[in-house]
């Protein structure tokens, strides 16, 4: 049994990665800002647990662009699960390239909620889980940081340093107990991506929670999701910048 | 685009989606769960209609172990339900041939399934409803609370509101096997009697008819199933079977009725002469194309129709010969046939069944001469007091459609109640109920 704390794990995909941990018997703290959705969330988790009562999730408030709830808001999940060995940052910000022209705050938004914060956070995270003697920090990266495309410029950007940072931390703390799993997830049907054409290949969210959870369980540094996409973005890593310049997407 | 599950029509338009229903149904026009109707009742009156798509509001309520009543938020599908419940002891009271198809949608087609002579319309079993009306209130309605809402929501093809979240009390369940029997009948007469009969006894019933072998006799399969107790499914733990993806779209000279005889011929082949009966899952008995995935891509890509229409029983089956005629000489195929009979009509203001048979035909599109099938029958159709399903439909005239259902007129009157404006509409209610583009 996993004791995990759950950023984003009210909607998407990590509300599919949470009902795939209770459904087993993990005990599941979900983080978020608004306690009304945090409550909600835990109450459908609580509904679907098999044995009621015995493995309720919990909740904690955190507010990703707060750095300040992110101590609080891991202690808290700590101390409503007896511990805590497991992390998961599902949440994020999204813009298309064109989108973030036109608005500055929200281009302020996805910079630093995809980038500066959720690292501030895993460093949070990282400290407490290495000093439990290790565990497992797992966060959602995007194929959109294997390489820049037109739509996605600072999207891109965003997941390519996360990514950057979440190999780093795999590199040195690995043998310290901590396992890092960077997750990239392809198109991906959430409310994040509504409204986008659809590329080939895309997913429900809960077709792609069973191999993130797998990822967590085995510690694998870094997967695709679903798996097509190593393939894919093994080709478009390849193309040359004069293809990618053509393009459109 | 978007489209229903038949792929004809596709309209210019786009769903939005979100986990918060209550923050997104704002201002929309229409709401849509899995998509799963088979015409135009999902699709917007216009492009750039706000269209709120539900499939991402999928959390569960509250669930009453004692009494089964599950609140759960309008998106979430009946497979999520039967896949969280049914190892606790719980199926859905009614369920139609798929499970890819939301709470929400379920009321708004009020869904039947091979329970309807004992179970009645999905709506049948529904507490308590929480949507938002046209007018942007969010308002409760149940048969105490604002019957006359409830009633017109049951049923009511979305126009009445967008439902938020339903109770619906789930069936508890002796073990999660089905036991099934199926039986092979050399023509209608014989089928539709032993459907019949099977109904007095079983609670689950079905026939597949065979339209093209046989010089078109009609022989067809029975099918009857009651849930296992526990001792005959002897404590098999149940494990749902692996979803495939239907590769593509089948090209349209594929299609053909030669290609189809030879499919019914392997059904029959299957079931033999004989009554074979057996514990089965309930994947296979309720929902045998659920495992693959995208299977309308079958139809090739100008799409299918199902129609689906029921007749009084005082019809008689000159009737159904007459109907499977009119499509053959028109030179339509009809595919796959299904039928079933219904027992007592539901609450709902405009909901589908009513005594009699109903029977299901699906076709390909074909440029021209489908419509003038549906013309033809439903002709037929209105002669004999019958009326078609909303949730397959594509291809009904208004005119046709008024003549079938004289409920239309009262329901509009309602739906203007807590729509004044006339802000919710969708493409069938502008094709069938008057409503403006």
């Amino acid at each position: 049994m996993k004791r995990i704390a759950i950023v984003g794990g009210t909607k998407g995909i990590g509300r599919a990665v949470a009902r795939l941990f209770v459904a087993r018997g993990d005990r599941v703290a979900l983080l978020g800002r608004d306690t009304g959705d945090l409550a909600a969330s835990a109450a459908d988790l609580a509904a679907r647990a098999t044995s009621a009562g015995a493995s309720a999730p919990v909740t904690a408030v955190l507010d990703l662009e707060r750095t300040e709830t992110f101590a609080t808001a891991l202690d808290e999940a700590a101390r409503q699960l007896g511990g805590l060995d497991t992390v998961v940052v599902t949440a994020g910000a999204f813009g298309t390239q064109d989108a973030l022209e036109a608005d500055a705050a929200a281009r302020a938004r996805v910079l630093s909620t995809n980038f500066t914060q959720t690292i501030l956070f895993c460093e949070v995270a990282r400290t407490r889980l290495l000093a439990a003697g290790g565990g497992t920090l797992c966060v959602l990266g995007s194929v959109a940081g294997d390489r820049a495309r037109k739509p996605v410029v600072i999207y891109g950007a965003t997941k390519a340093g996360l990514a950057y940072y979440m190999h780093g931390i795999d590199l040195r703390d690995r043998d310290a107990g901590l396992r890092a799993v960077l997750v990239k997830p392809g198109f991906v049907r959430t409310g994040m991506t509504a409204g986008l054409p659809e590329p080939p290949f895309a997913a429900n969210p809960e077709d792609v929670a069973p191999a993130i959870v797998r990822a967590i369980d085995r510690g694998t540094p870094q997967i695709y999701v679903p798996a097509i996409w190593r393939l894919v973005m093994l080709v478009i890593r390849w193309l040359p910048g004069a293809v990618m310049r053509r393009v459109k997407f | 685009m978007l489209s229903g599950w038949g792929r004809w029509p596709m309209v210019p338009g786009r769903e939005l989606l979100s986990e918060d229903l209550a923050s997104l149904t704002v201002g929309a026009s229409l709401t849509r769960g899995l998509g799963r109707s088979y015409g135009d009742a999902s699709l917007p009156s216009t492009p750039d209609a706000r269209v709120a798509g539900t499939r991402l509001a999928d959390r569960v309520i509250a669930f009453d172990a004692e009494t089964g009543i599950l609140r759960a938020e309008a998106g979430l599908s009946l497979r999520d339900v039967n896949r969280t419940y049914l190892p606790r002891g719980w199926f859905v009271p009614v369920t139609p041939g798929t499970s890819f198809v939301t709470l929400g949608g379920a009321v708004a087609s009020d869904v039947h399934g091979k329970n309807h002579h004992s179970a009645g319309t999905f709506g049948r079993h529904v507490r308590r409803l929480r949507l938002r009306t046209g007018a942007g209130d969010i308002v409760e309605a149940s048969p105490e609370v604002e019957p006359d809402l409830f009633d017109a929501t049951v049923g009511g093809m979305g126009l009445t509101g967008h439902m938020l979240d339903v109770d619906v009390a789930l069936r508890r369940v002796p073990s999660p096997w089905i036991a099934s029997e199926t039986e092979y009948v050399p023509d209608l007469e014989a089928l539709i009697a032993r459907l019949l009969e099977a109904g007095k006894t079983w609670p689950y019933t079905l026939a597949w008819m065979d339209a093209l072998g046989a010089g078109g006799r009609g022989r067809g399969v029975v099918y009857r199933g009651r849930w296992a107790e526990a001792e005959e499914a002897g404590g098999r733990p149940l494990t749902w079977p692996r979803e495939v993806v239907f590769p593509m779209a089948v090209p349209y000279w594929a299609l053909s009725p030669f290609g189809m005889r030879w499919f019914n011929e392997l059904v029959l082949w299957r079931y033999g002469r004989r009554v074979t009966r057996a514990i089965v899952h309930p994947q296979t008995f309720f929902y045998p194309l659920d495992s693959l995935l995208e299977w309308n891509k079958a139809y090739g890509r100008r799409g299918f129709t199902q129609y689906q229409c029921v007749l009084p029983h005082r019809a008689g089956l000159a009737v159904f010969r007459k109907v499977f005629q009119t499509i053959a000489a028109r030179g339509g195929a009809p595919y796959v046939v299904v039928i079933k009979d219904f027992g007592a009509e539901g609450r709902g203001t405009l909901s589908f069944p009513c005594p009699g048979i109903t029977f299901s035909i699906d076709m390909p599109v074909a440029e021209g001469k489908t419509q003038a099938i549906v013309d033809a029958v439903n002709d037929l159709v209105a002669a004999e007091g019958g009326r078609v399903y909303l949730t397959k439909d594509a291809f009904t005239r208004a005119e046709h459609y008024r003549a079938m259902d004289p409920r239309v007129d009262r329901f509009n009157a309602m739906r203007r109640r807590w729509d004044p404006e006339g802000r919710i509409r969708s493409a069938l209610s502008v094709r069938l109920l008057g409503d403006a583009a």
